[in-house]
Formats: C-alpha cells, sequence, structure tokens
C-alpha cells in the first residue's frame, strides 16, 4: 500500500491518516494538518485495490479504531476516529 | 454527467421535502455536493461521501444519499452523519453535533475485501450474524449475497423490497418496529 506523504517542521509523531478522496471532514483533517505543520503519511482508501482495503480493515481494527473516516492513529497506537480538532491537538501537542 | 448544480438542486429539493436544511456553511455544502459528484461519476449513484463504499450496488443502497440513516440521525441529532442534512435548530445555531455511525458494522465491512481472493479463512467477528450458506468470503461483486424480503409498514400499509425495513416509513413515519415481513411461499428474485 502506497502512502502519500506531506513533511512538515513538526515531525515528532508517527501520524497516519485514512481518509477518503470524497469525504469533506477528511479534507478538513488534511487541511489542518498541513496547517498546523505536522508531518504526516496518508491513504485515500476508496482509491485502493481490494487487497489493499482488506489491509487496511485489519489495521484500523488492529488499533481499536472504527471503519469511519478520517480515522487517525498517532504513534501507532492513539486513534482518532473523526475530525476532532481538540483530540488532535491534545495527541500532537499543537 | 451530472453537474453541480443538479447535484444541488436535488438536495435542497429533498431537504424542502422533508422540512430539513442543507449545512449552513457555504463551503462545506460544496464540498459535499462535489463528493456526491465524484460519487456518481464514479459508481452510476450518489453514494455517501463520508464512508467507504464497496461499488456493488446491493451492498451499497443503505448508503445512497440520502441514506437509510438520515433521519434516525436528524431526529435524534439534528443532523446526519455527513451534517449535510440538518434541522432547523442546527441550520440556525450554525453549530454542526457530532453524529456516530449508525450503519451496522455488519454492513460497513462489505466494503472490504469483496473479492474471494483477498478473503482471510477466518471469519471476523461482525460477519457471524450472516446466514451460514452465504458467508462473505464467498460473496463476490458479480453475486452479491444480500437477501431481500417484501415488508410491511403495519400502520400504513406501505410495501418495501429491501434486505431490512426502513428505520422510519417514508410515507407515515411509523418506526421501524412497526414493519413486519410479508411471508411468501413464492420466490422473488430481482
Amino acid at each position: 500500500m502506497q502512502f502519500s506523504k506531506v513533511s512538515g517542521k513538526k515531525n515528532d509523531h508517527k501520524v497516519t491518516l485514512f481518509a477518503l478522496s470524497t469525504c469533506v471532514w477528511c479534507k478538513l483533517t488534511k487541511e489542518f494538518l498541513k496547517e498546523n505543520n505536522v508531518e504526516f503519511q496518508y491513504v485515500d482508501v476508496d482509491l485502493c485495490s481490494d487487497e489493499d482495503k482488506e489491509q487496511i480493515h485489519e489495521m484500523i481494527q488492529s488499533k481499536g479504531g472504527s471503519l469511519s473516516y478520517p480515522t487517525i492513529i498517532v504513534d501507532d497506537k492513539n486513534v482518532i476516529t473523526g475530525f476532532r480538532k481538540d483530540q488532535l491537538k491534545e495527541a500532537l501537542g499543537v | 454527467m451530472i453537474t453541480i448544480e443538479q447535484v444541488r438542486k436535488r438536495a435542497e429539493a429533498d431537504a424542502k421535502t422533508y422540512g430539513y436544511y442543507l449545512t449552513p456553511q457555504p463551503e462545506l455544502l460544496q464540498a459535499f455536493l462535489e463528493g456526491l459528484k465524484t460519487n456518481e461519476d464514479r459508481y452510476g449513484y450518489p453514494l455517501c461521501p463520508c464512508r467507504l463504499t464497496s461499488g456493488v450496488f446491493e451492498f451499497d443502497r443503505d448508503i445512497i444519499c440520502p441514506c437509510d440513516y438520515r433521519d434516525p440521525d436528524v431526529a435524534e441529532y439534528g443532523a446526519c452523519y455527513c451534517r449535510l442534512y440538518v434541522n432547523k435548530q442546527v441550520f440556525e445555531s450554525q453549530n454542526l453535533p457530532e453524529v456516530p455511525e449508525r450503519r451496522p458494522m455488519e454492513k460497513q465491512a462489505r466494503a472490504y475485501g469483496t473479492q474471494p481472493a483477498s478473503k482471510p479463512a477466518s471469519p471476523r467477528g461482525e460477519e457471524k450474524s450472516r446466514a451460514p450458506t452465504q458467508p462473505l468470503a464467498q460473496a463476490s461483486k458479480a453475486q452479491p449475497a444480500v437477501k431481500k424480503k417484501l415488508w410491511y409498514c403495519k400502520q400504513c400499509g406501505y410495501v418495501v423490497f429491501r434486505e431490512d425495513p426502513p428505520y422510519i416509513c417514508p410515507i407515515c413515519k411509523a418506526k421501524r418496529e412497526l414493519f413486519a415481513e410479508i411471508e411468501s411461499t413464492v420466490e422473488f428474485n430481482g
């Protein structure tokens, strides 16, 4: 699976975003991360192959996430579902 | 190919019919409409832009906008899952609520790995409620394993041929509990 990488000055956390290309809240999440200069990687799940979708399903569920988008995983353990600015700010220290 | 204006007019007309409003912030609204247009161009029907779709009509029909979950979500939270459709109070306050996902996990899971080759052998928890003769592992994009039934509203008599009865009767607004299956000795397909 190919993640798109967005570089940023704030790179002290590993931030992975699972998004949908059509989803408004996913777009806002990407913008929020960029505005705050957070380095992150993302994948638009709706544009993935079936095989990749299956992998993503396993990845999100193994971290205890639900299958809603956006799903943000911080440092491979902290799962944030939905565009929750407060939770993102707290988890990322921005 | 459908235009953004057509998508907008359709959503406005539907909101008006049901006494709802479209999301109050113009930039958000524009983005929702673009998402709906993209999905309609891609799949042939305006699938929910906020949910992962399978591309199999029978698996996705509950999330064709307006989705099956909109009416109960607006009734309970003041907005649909996307927050495209809102009630008057939310529209006027411009304060969009958080709306949890009401779509059952079993249906959400259908968007992942619908090709038999990519399915693991062991069934996951959310698949256990499926009929044993039609496990998800055997479902393919060509033959969706969805069993449709005839349901009728005990209050007004409205009849629907779908996998599940609606959450709210579109005719008389009766709740799902007032729907009953029509038992038939004839097999229906379609």
